[in-house]
């Protein structure tokens, strides 16, 4: 029995509808539900407070604080050593063995689960180097863990670039650095943009690998040796040890409020950039 | 007259190319600007121009014409080495440029790229503004000043016969101009950095008629000021817009001589097979 075009077309058009519907509506079910019943003990109370009594009580507002200075410190180390080396990888270097093997070394980072990289973390910054459990420690290591991304997706993005651009540049007498700040970056940006955002997002929800290296403290981190803990690992040992579901959902809201605020505001940031450029 | 360029001149004289040298009917000599000599490149080690020797002349304009593949392109390359870009380019030879050898290894390439402008085949804007495209050569070569600027992006585009049409739109997006524009704003670009040649790769193979004429009528205006080497496809255009012309075929120069004798009475069979359209 021979089906008619129109028919499959018909039949392959819903079937993509509805994988695309399942996609978000499990997406919008998660977040939804988190929402549901995290939201409510969301409080201005809940932000600033200090936790009380192991987190049962109070707020999160040091983990809040720790989040933003572990994630932050993370990708302000790796973002410019990644982008670097991926401008050194496509415009300063030949294609070669070296290269390839640079690459191939940076899949296989990105594909380490973060427990290595925590384990990894501890044994080198907290022990051997004597940095103990702290923001720094944290920072460091999540910034190993997120430095492939970043490279990866910058390469790709200088690749993008057309060949022709950079010919016109050297062409005008435009020296390789110059055409690489003035050309290859500036058209390069919203792809580098994306690659950074996925990398405060991986920094800001990592678990294992803070647990190991940043520590767990309630305090609030006076300084970047103080142990401090993040919100993710906050909410993972709220749950885990039965303390507090509600402020363990509420917690969680913030995390989910806070990543899409970040990824709204860098898309926003980069759509104008680029309406500026072009 | 420096130095260089009397060398060169004296290369010249002493008759050091044969069937290439400038012709009797020029009066006084003619400055050698640049000098080809004996100039081969290959590419992964098969040859792609062989063995060139010629000369381009100050202020002339000389018409590269043949068949597709015949290393025209990499001809015009060669005098700025944007072909350096390449990873598998080799070359032997040499190309001096007033005199100077342009492949030494103290010869600045930027500046070099400053001094033989290049005009692409099909425009390439950058994506940004039209003043931004014009003031980008200027601007790398370190020019900051913005009255300098604006001088030198009105009279460029003046010199491109577009200012006109677009002196309005300035600031607008240069992917926003038409075809034509955008070639004639590539024109002025190269015009900014105020080159010695200006070198060009099939500047109309994709432009209408009328944005062709203004193109050719800007170089000839422009023959003044600088020599032109002009690559094309179109035997008519070489024909039209050039004062000499050269054959190449297969990386081989077959001839070279003034347009109205290459045209009428070309002194190699192939010249006349390839003008009259029986190949290529």
């Amino acid at each position: 029995m021979r089906i008619s075009p129109s028919v499959s077309q018909r039949v392959v058009v819903a079937g993509l509808w509805s994988l695309a519907i399942l996609t978000i509506g499990v997406l919008l079910f998660i977040i939804g539900y988190i929402l549901a019943r995290g939201l409510p003990n969301v409080t201005w109370e809940f932000l600033a407070d200090s936790p009380r009594r192991m987190g049962k009580e109070g707020g999160v507002f040091p983990m809040i604080v720790s989040t933003f200075m572990v994630a932050g410190l993370a990708v302000a180390l790796a973002a410019p050593i990644g982008v670097m080396t991926a401008v050194y990888l496509t415009e300063y270097t030949r294609e070669g063995k070296l290269t390839a093997l640079i690459r191939f070394g940076a899949d296989c980072l990105a594909g380490i689960p973060s427990i290595i990289f925590g384990l990894f973390g501890f044994v080198f910054f907290v022990i051997a180097l004597g940095m103990g459990l702290s923001v720094i420690s944290g920072a460091l290591t999540l910034a190993l863990m997120v430095l492939p991304t970043i490279i990866r997706t910058t390469e790709e993005a200088i690749k993008a670039v057309p060949k022709t651009y950079r010919e016109v540049s050297y062409g005008l007498g435009g020296t390789r650095w110059q055409t690489v700040r003035h050309v290859v970056l500036r058209s390069a940006i919203p792809g580098i943009c994306t690659g950074i955002v996925l990398a405060i997002g991986r920094s800001v929800s990592e678990t294992a690998a803070v647990m190991l290296t940043a520590g767990s403290s309630l305090q609030l981190p006076q300084s970047l040796l103080d142990s401090s803990r993040t919100m993710s690992l906050h909410f993972y040992i709220l749950s885990r040890e039965g303390i507090s579901m509600p402020a363990a959902f509420a917690t969680a809201s913030i995390l989910i409020i806070a990543v899409l605020a970040i990824n709204v505001a860098a898309y926003w940031l980069m759509s104008r950039f680029v309406a500026r450029v072009a | 007259m420096d130095m260089a360029s009397r060398n060169s001149e004296i290369k010249l004289q002493k008759g050091e190319m044969p069937g290439t040298a400038g012709q009797a009917d020029q009066a006084q000599i003619r400055q050698v600007k640049i000098f080809m000599e004996n100039f081969s490149v290959f590419y992964n080690n098969m040859p792609v121009l062989k063995d060139i020797t010629m000369e381009i002349f100050s202020g002339e304009r000389l018409a590269i014409i043949g068949p597709a593949n015949s290393g025209k392109t990499t001809l015009l390359r060669s005098l700025n080495r944007l072909n350096d870009l390449h990873a598998d380019f080799s070359h032997t030879g040499r190309i001096f440029l007033d005199g100077q050898d342009i492949y030494q290894a103290q010869m600045e390439v930027a500046s070099l790229r400053r001094r033989v402008g290049m005009v692409y085949a099909v425009p390439i804007p950058l994506p940004r503004s039209v003043y931004d495209n014009v003031a980008y050569g200027p601007r790398m070569a370190g020019v900051r000043s913005r009255t300098r600027l604006d001088e030198l992006v009105e009279s460029s585009l003046r010199s491109a016969f577009v200012w006109e049409e677009i002196k309005d739109r300035l600031e607008e997006s240069a992917l926003n101009l038409s075809g034509g524009q955008q070639q004639r704003m590539c024109l002025a670009r190269v015009l900014a950095l105020e080159p010695e040649v200006l070198i060009l790769d099939e500047p109309c193979s994709g432009l209408d008629p009328i944005s062709t004429a203004k193109i050719e009528e800007a170089l000839d205006d422009l023959k003044r000021k600088y020599s032109v080497v002009l690559v094309t496809n179109n035997t008519k255009q070489a024909a039209r817009a050039s004062d000499r012309t050269g054959f190449l075929l297969m990386g081989d120069l077959i001839e070279v001589g003034p347009t109205s004798k290459v045209f009428t009475n070309p002194s190699d069979r192939r010249t006349a097979d390839y003008i009259t359209g029986h190949f290529g």
